[in-house]
């Protein structure tokens, strides 16, 4: 058994020498003339927790189904641990999966269900009930084995459907939306559990979702998919602070988009001429691109100063006028509108319990960000 | 690598056998009958073992094929089988409308029941389906005689003082088509029926409608696959009933099952019976292929 | 709301309708009386009658025999059809297939009987089989019918199940074939039981393709019962309708309280 990427320190998909545990080689689907997935490559690597985030019809689950033996790639090649998958069915992988529905066998007994797959594998009886009990222990389900699946709450069924798909010691265990039928309280706790069962077995994990939150918490890196296509992989603060493109900075978090073109690209910043903001924004790292190219300046909320007057310290100012402040609890989120009529959301943390200088709505105000706060995007 | 070959072929073999039992059952046993009755149709009616001739023979080397179309001509002549086509074709007509009128209201009344009361309802409706139908249809018998108990009913109280004539008149035929083929019409009305957003009958009243207006241009259009499918359900078979004229029919009653099945088992004309029956498939192949249609679209939308 | 009163007047009418005749059977076969109108006094005599009617009972016993024997065979192939048909999604043959399951739903009991009686004679005439008519045409014929209502039951019930159900065991190392057993059989059970209790009931029924291929000497109890009735009412029918209705009644209740606990176990 490896150790799974534990410490979640270690960076396998940064070493050359490492060699990649899945390997998805352009790998396509077609149901008749609709694409599901579109020459899909992906490497994932020994102990990770790799999440696909996509909203429905992106795709995932198809790509998953393939993982498993469900369905056939249409073109491309899917190897596990250096084995070419082609023409394997499910019932030859040494892979499992958790279903969204959990499929769990109405008519067996929990015990029944998680023993199934070792009795398919002809394990001998005493050592089926010796894992069934340590699994049952495992996934907290001890004193429920002789319940039948319809005894149970949501989140017991989820762990009898994540018991099942684990005890035949998987090289990778597929998980299709595992939270989603949970609610949001349970999904939380049972995100940390899930972390925590895969880094004591060490499973790999592949996990489909569309919640983007879970994707953050749950993944070691993540893939984000559109239209049967991967946008960009990477771990979850690669991926929310450096998007390639504007799909991605749109789809995970909530991001402002300035449109523009580059105007001046220096050894140590760049500039962006921008319509929206009627401004040439100055942005502090370099970019790839030439002078005129077309791009979009990525901005997060968050990332954003509002005050009555700002500093003139600060590299991007710009005066505003507040629509409208939505107060949402933790923070607040300033909804401003730029002399250029550009709309532009500025989030801040609610340090004060009450404030009297809060800004309100209809102010003139200065909003402004660093010059490392943005990101250019070019897709 | 071997077992995964094997694991293939088992799957593709599994597979064919799987669809090649149904499908050689069927096929040797229900789609093969038709090819031997359309011989048959065609062949020459005799007084022998079995009744009819041969359609070939092969005698010194000469394949003889004769195909006998006299017994096609012979339905033309006789205005008797044209008569009981059309008496076949109104009598399941004027049934089938009958059993929409009382069908629609009921399937209406169970699919708006509170759904405890639902499954009752509809079990109610399936269980006479269940019992036998000759028994059901002979029931009528012992009801609609003279000396029956309707005419006793009403003798008693007052209402007719001579007990009239039921039995053995058209008007029965239609009662016993009507009574036989009712959970046909029910059921498939039903499950359209209930599967009508209640908010869309609110929403058309929230719009103004009253409930008739709400009935006429929301629930009725909307139930229209229900009404064609039961209306199918009860025709298709009507057409060719023979039971129920038999019991409950008179001399006057046409109907071209009873026909056939006389042109059969009294006649023993078996190439005419067989003709009578290609006709007879020939009038119902529209409304066949009309229900299988709707049947494949509602496969398809589920 | 007086609409509704209405509506439900419509209803009530069509339930007494549909169960008036019934009841009449189940009264009348109690009546002392010959005469059906005239209620001569509580009597079992026709039930006693029925016993000892020698040629109602030979008919019964063939009804049985091939009901339970084309029930059966009916479900088998009921089974494997449907299975086909909801699991297999596009195979060469599939029209033809779930045409030739569905057509003896609709097709007139006439016109099945009289073919199928044609083809039995073809065959006999070119091999030598079946020969003659009797159980063996019978069992034949009412299993071939009664595949189509087999496959429409058991249709209806494999679509509603939760395919990933399927794919769990699969994925768990189940081939094909075991995961037919283990997971789709158990499932179908509730529809297994109600489409064998289908057939029988349709087979136990049938008149008119019974009377087209079957033979002399195997006379089914519908035979016997219309050729009784076209003469006009009989109460010893009548005390056979009491009992078969109460039969049916019987196993009606226990399946659906069969099937109501194995819903309940599944949802």
């Amino acid at each position: 058994m490896t150790e799974a990427i534990a410490a979640r320190g270690a960076r396998p998909w940064e070493d050359p020498a490492v060699a990649p545990f899945l390997q998805i080689r352009n790998v396509t689907k077609r149901f008749g003339s609709y694409t599901a997935v579109n020459d899909v490559s992906l490497d994932i690597y020994r102990g990770e927790l790799f999440c696909l985030l996509g909203g429905s019809g992106c795709g995932k689950s198809t790509l998953l189904r393939m993982l498993a033996g469900f369905e056939t790639p249409t073109s491309g090649q899917i190897l596990i641990d250096g084995e070419d998958m082609s023409g394997v069915p499910p019932y030859l992988r040494d892979t499992n999966m958790m279903f969204q529905s959990y499929a769990l066998f109405p008519h067996m007994s929990v015990e029944k269900n998680i023993a199934y797959g070792l009795k398919r594998d002809g394990v001998k009886r005493a050592e089926v009930a010796t894992r069934v009990t340590e699994m049952l222990s495992l996934v907290q389900l001890d004193g429920l084995a002789a319940r039948k699946p319809h005894q149970l709450s949501g989140g017991q069924r989820q762990r009898v459907a994540l018991a099942r798909a684990l005890i035949r010691k998987p090289k990778l265990l597929m998980l299709d939306e595992p939270l989603g039928a949970l609610d949001k309280k349970l999904r939380e706790e049972t995100q940390r559990e899930l972390i925590k069962i895969q880094e004591t077995l060490g499973v790999t994990f592949v996990v489909v979702t569309h919640d983007q939150e879970e994707a953050m918490t749950l993944s070691t890196r993540l893939g984000v998919m559109t239209a049967g296509e991967i946008m960009q992989v990477g771990t979850p603060h690669d991926v929310y602070e450096y998007p390639q493109s504007r799909f991605v900075a749109d789809f995970i978090g909530s991001v402002n988009l300035f449109e523009g073109r580059i105007a001046g690209d220096f050894e140590d910043h760049a500039t962006i001429h921008s319509p929206d903001t009627g401004s040439e924004i100055l942005v502090s790292h370099g970019i790839s691109g030439v002078k005129g190219q077309p791009v979009a300046v990525a901005l997060r909320p968050e990332k954003i100063a509002i005050e009555r007057r700002l500093p003139e310290t600060v590299a991007n100012r710009l005066r505003a006028r507040v629509e409208d402040v939505s107060y949402m609890g933790n923070l607040s989120v300033f909804h401003v509108t730029l002399p250029t009529g550009k709309p532009v959301k500025v989030s801040q943390t609610n340090r004060l319990r009450s404030d009297d200088d809060a800004i309100r709505a209809g102010e003139e105000v200065e909003i402004g960000w660093d010059g490392a706060a943005s990101v250019v995007v070019t897709a | 690598m071997r077992l995964r070959a094997l694991a293939g072929w088992l799957r593709i073999e599994g597979r064919a056998a799987v669809v090649a039992v149904p499908l050689v059952w069927l096929g040797l046993f229900f789609l093969l009958p038709f090819v031997v009755l359309a011989k048959i149709a065609v062949s020459e009616s005799v007084i022998a073992r079995p009744p009819y001739l041969p359609i070939w023979d092969w005698a010194e080397g000469v394949l003889n094929i004769s195909l006998n179309f006299g017994n096609f001509q012979f339905l033309t002549e006789d205005p008797l089988y044209l008569l009981a086509y059309l008496g076949s074709l109104k009598m399941a007509a004027v049934s089938t409308v009958i059993a929409l009128l009382i069908g629609y209201p009921m399937a209406y009344v169970i699919a708006r029941a509170p759904s405890n009361r639902r499954n009752i309802l509809l079990m109610l409706v399936v269980l006479p389906f269940w019992t036998s139908f000759l028994l059901r249809v002979y029931a009528w018998i012992g009801i609609l005689k003279g000396n029956g108990l309707l005419n006793g009913l009403l003798m008693a109280t007052g209402i007719i003082h001579e007990p009239l004539v039921i039995l053995q008149t058209d008007f029965a035929v239609y009662l016993g088509i009507v009574y036989s083929y009712l959970p046909f019409m029910i059921l498939p009305l039903y499950s359209t029926l209930v599967k009508l957003d209640e908010a869309l009958l609110e929403a058309s009243a929230d719009l103004g409608a009253r409930p008739f207006v709400t009935f006429v241009t929301v629930t009725l259009p909307l139930s229209v696959p229900g009404i064609i499918a039961g209306a199918l359900l009860v025709f298709i078979p009507a057409v060719g009933e023979f039971v129920i004229p038999a019991l409950l029919g008179g001399p006057k009653t046409l109907m071209i099952g009873s026909v056939l099945w006389n042109e059969f088992f009294s006649n023993r004309d078996w190439p005419v019976a067989s003709a009578v029956a290609i006709v007879m498939l020939v009038v119902l192949v529209l409304p066949i292929g009309l229900l299988q249609r709707t049947q494949s679209e509602k496969e398809e939308n589920a | 709301m007086r609409r509704s009163v209405s509506l439900r007047l419509v209803a009530i009418f069509g339930f007494v309708f549909l169960y008036a005749p019934i009841l009449s059977l189940v009264v009348f076969s109690f009546n002392e009386s010959k005469l059906v109108t005239v209620w001569g006094g509580f009597s079992t005599k026709w039930y006693a009658a029925l016993l000892e009617d020698q040629q109602i009972l030979d008919a019964a016993w063939i009804s049985l025999r091939v009901a339970v024997m084309s029930a059966t065979l009916a479900t088998v192939i009921g089974t494997l059809a449907s299975y086909a048909l909801a699991r297999f999604g596009r195979f060469r043959f599939r029209m033809l297939l779930s045409g030739a399951v569905t057509a003896p739903l609709v097709m007139p009991e006439v016109i099945t009987g009289l073919s199928m009686l044609l083809l039995f004679v073809a065959l006999e005439g070119i091999f030598g089989w079946p020969a003659g008519r009797g159980v063996d045409t019978l069992v034949i014929a009412h299993a071939t019918f009664g595949a189509a209502y087999a496959t429409v039951v058991l249709g209806s019930r494999m679509s509603a199940l939760d395919r990933s159900v399927e794919e769990a065991a699969l994925d768990l190392g189940a081939r094909p074939l075991r995961v037919f057993f283990d997971v789709t059989l158990p499932a179908l059970a509730p529809a297994l039981i109600s489409s064998w209790l289908l057939v029988f009931t349709i087979s136990l029924d049938d008149l008119v393709v019974s009377a087209f291929v079957t033979g002399p000497g195997a006379s089914t109890l519908p035979m016997v019962i219309f050729s009784k009735v076209r003469l006009g009412v009989s109460p010893e029918v009548n005390a056979l309708a009491t009992l078969v209705i109460a039969a049916i009644s019987v196993v009606i209740v226990l399946a659906s309280w069969q099937m109501r606990r194995a819903a309940a176990q599944t949802r």
